[in-house]
């Protein structure tokens, strides 16, 4: 079963069509076992001479590997198919047309918003046995939960219109509290927050605090990364904030935390940034500055020394 | 609990202290390591402990607790351990049924009934004030910062704080340890607030920081006792914090 809570004009009607369709084990493995088989041929015949020591470092892998899992990756081009999506119990939650909350809730001092969501989300949990409460319930499944534009205007919340907004608990007050049913219960959610928007950088650092996965994207679009050609072929930056800590001092930390995502025609991938070789014509002479740098030192009588202002001296 | 910071704290469960006010700061990283240590700690020292857990839910710390050694549903039962699950508090607050008139809900200042934590305190009081047969008294509280989030303010914070320090350390020569998040450049000065008062008030302020370079695999963060001269780095293991000279990890090595 699934769940997606929306805040905003765009109904279940307008999202669902729009799903991209999931890729599945057999076709899109196939294609990538085939082409990284071909890879790893190729590689064994070279061996390293020079940078002998790399040679048994394991080869960098920049996009996802052979092994595909269901749900993570999907072709952009093709629409999830009607029948996937009509198999699964769907609900929304749509604030204009939700009745007026009721007197009970008059007493939570939050934002009447989010006070109706959480009371939408736990009477779906309830009712729909998320919690346990019904034994005789066969099939476990988790319920998922989607809300979009979290703290925009959309949903009654002036956090992201002022740098003192007049109620500044109410969004912490409903993560702590989505928090706990969620820990209650066999679900999981996933928000989206328009942090450009959020001024009060402290209600930032208060939701970081109460989440348990922070997850940033930085899009390439309108920012002079745009043209740096070191970051021609992504178009946008990934950044982990934070990642869970559950039941363990250790949590699963990946060896890398600079990544990148590219939209391509048929996929939306997540990758390793890594920078291309410079091969301009510059790399290995000095630089403008560094001729001028020099220039003054020679001036000075500093002839060692204004070989060339770089930390090797050979 | 961790064998290594006991060493280098020159503590043992065999002789808790007494009357002693600890801060756990963390920046950049997540100290909540310190929390599962010092909880499992005093439960080996046979103490009384009340712990506030307010970010996680208890299956959370009874699962690392095992792995430290301690099993903390059992000290529960035996009543060494009052736990409050912050989270379960709040949604019975607020989706429960109508509060009985002589237990009130800790948590209560969140529907804003009342501005103050004196809720809060009483529970804390009550708790710890039973005559047992354990040891000293602790409150472990995990962690403060949250309080403020959900709209206490940091005056009000700090007043109970206090009222927990003179009752558990000064009254019943027990002990409190708190966790506080904070960072540098931090623009949340109502939490900034907070732990530099408080810092003022303890008589032991441990802080665990991401490291300044960056991320590293094998040097988790650094660890410092305030006023000490000398910086430790750890890395977290799935049973035990390793801490070492700064320099001295053994992928370095």
């Amino acid at each position: 079963m699934g769940v997606i809570k929306l805040g905003q004009e765009t109904s279940l009607h307008f999202i669902l069509p729009e799903l991209p369709a999931p890729l599945l084990n057999d076709s899109h493995g196939k294609e990538l076992g085939d082409e990284a088989a071909a890879v790893k041929s190729e590689d064994f015949q070279d061996s390293m001479k020079i940078a002998w020591r790399y040679q048994n470092l394991p080869k960098m892998e920049v996009s996802p590997t052979t092994h595909t899992k269901f749900g993570h990756y999907y072709d952009i081009s093709k629409k999830m198919s009607p029948e996937l999506c009509q198999s699964v119990k769907l609900h929304s939650f749509y604030l204009h047309e939700e009745l007026p909350f009721e007197p009970k809730m008059k007493t939570w001092n939050m934002n009447s918003g989010y006070a109706r969501l959480l009371q939408s989300i736990q009477r779906i949990i309830s009712q729909e046995g998320f919690d346990g409460s019904d034994p005789q319930q066969k099939q476990r499944n988790v319920l998922r939960i989607g809300i979009q534009s979290l703290g925009s205007v959309l949903w009654g919340d002036d956090v992201c219109c002022s740098d003192t907004p007049e109620d500044p608990h109410s969004l912490t007050k409903f993560l702590y509290v989505l928090r706990g049913l969620l820990r209650k219960s066999l679900s999981a959610c996933i928000i989206t927050m328009p942090a450009h928007l959020i001024q009060n950088k402290a209600i930032m650092e208060r939701v970081a605090n109460l989440s348990d996965m922070v997850v940033g994207l930085e899009s390439f679009i309108g920012s002079e990364r745009e043209t740096n050609p070191l970051y021609k072929d992504y178009h946008g930056l990934v950044h982990v904030h934070q990642i869970p800590r559950l039941n363990s001092l250790i949590c699963d930390v990946s060896d890398t935390k600079d990544l990148a995502f590219r939209l391509k025609r048929k996929q939306f991938t997540i990758e390793r940034l890594h920078l291309p070789p410079d091969l301009s014509d510059t790399v290995s002479r000095a630089s403008k500055q560094d001729l001028a740098g020099s220039a003054k030192l020679l001036s000075s009588g500093c002839g060692a020394m204004a070989i060339g202002k770089k930390h090797l001296d050979f | 609990m961790l064998a290594e910071l006991n060493e280098l704290l020159g503590a043992a469960p065999e002789r808790p202290d007494a009357g002693k006010f600890t801060l756990l700061r963390d920046t950049r990283t997540d100290g909540s390591f310190l929390v599962h240590h010092f909880l499992s700690f005093y439960l080996r020292a046979g103490c009384k402990v009340c712990f506030v857990a307010l970010l996680q839910s208890f299956s959370h710390y009874n699962i690392v607790a095992q792995k430290l050694g301690v099993n903390l549903a059992a000290a529960k039962e035996q009543g060494q351990l009052v736990f409050l699950e912050g989270l379960q508090s709040c949604l019975d607050l607020l989706f429960g049924e109508e509060e009985q008139p002589g237990q009130p809900n800790p948590l209560q200042f969140v529907s804003g009934s009342t501005p103050e934590l004196r809720a809060l305190f009483d529970f804390v009081r009550v708790s710890l004030s039973a005559a047992d047969s354990w040891k000293g008294p602790v409150l472990l509280v995990d962690d403060l910062s949250v309080l403020l989030s959900l709209g206490a303010a940091p005056v009000a914070v700090l007043d109970f704080i206090h009222y927990c320090r003179v009752y558990v350390c000064c009254q019943l020569k027990g002990n409190v340890v708190v966790l506080v998040h904070s960072n540098e450049d931090s623009e949340d000065e109502e939490n900034e607030l907070v732990v530099n008062s408080l810092c003022h008030h303890s008589d032991l302020i441990l802080w665990a920081e991401g490291l300044a370079t960056g991320f590293c695999k094998d040097v988790h963060g650094q660890a410092a006792e305030q006023d000490l001269v000398q910086t430790y780095q750890y890395k977290i293991q799935d049973r035990n914090v390793s801490f070492f000279a700064p320099g001295l990890s053994a992928a370095v090595l």
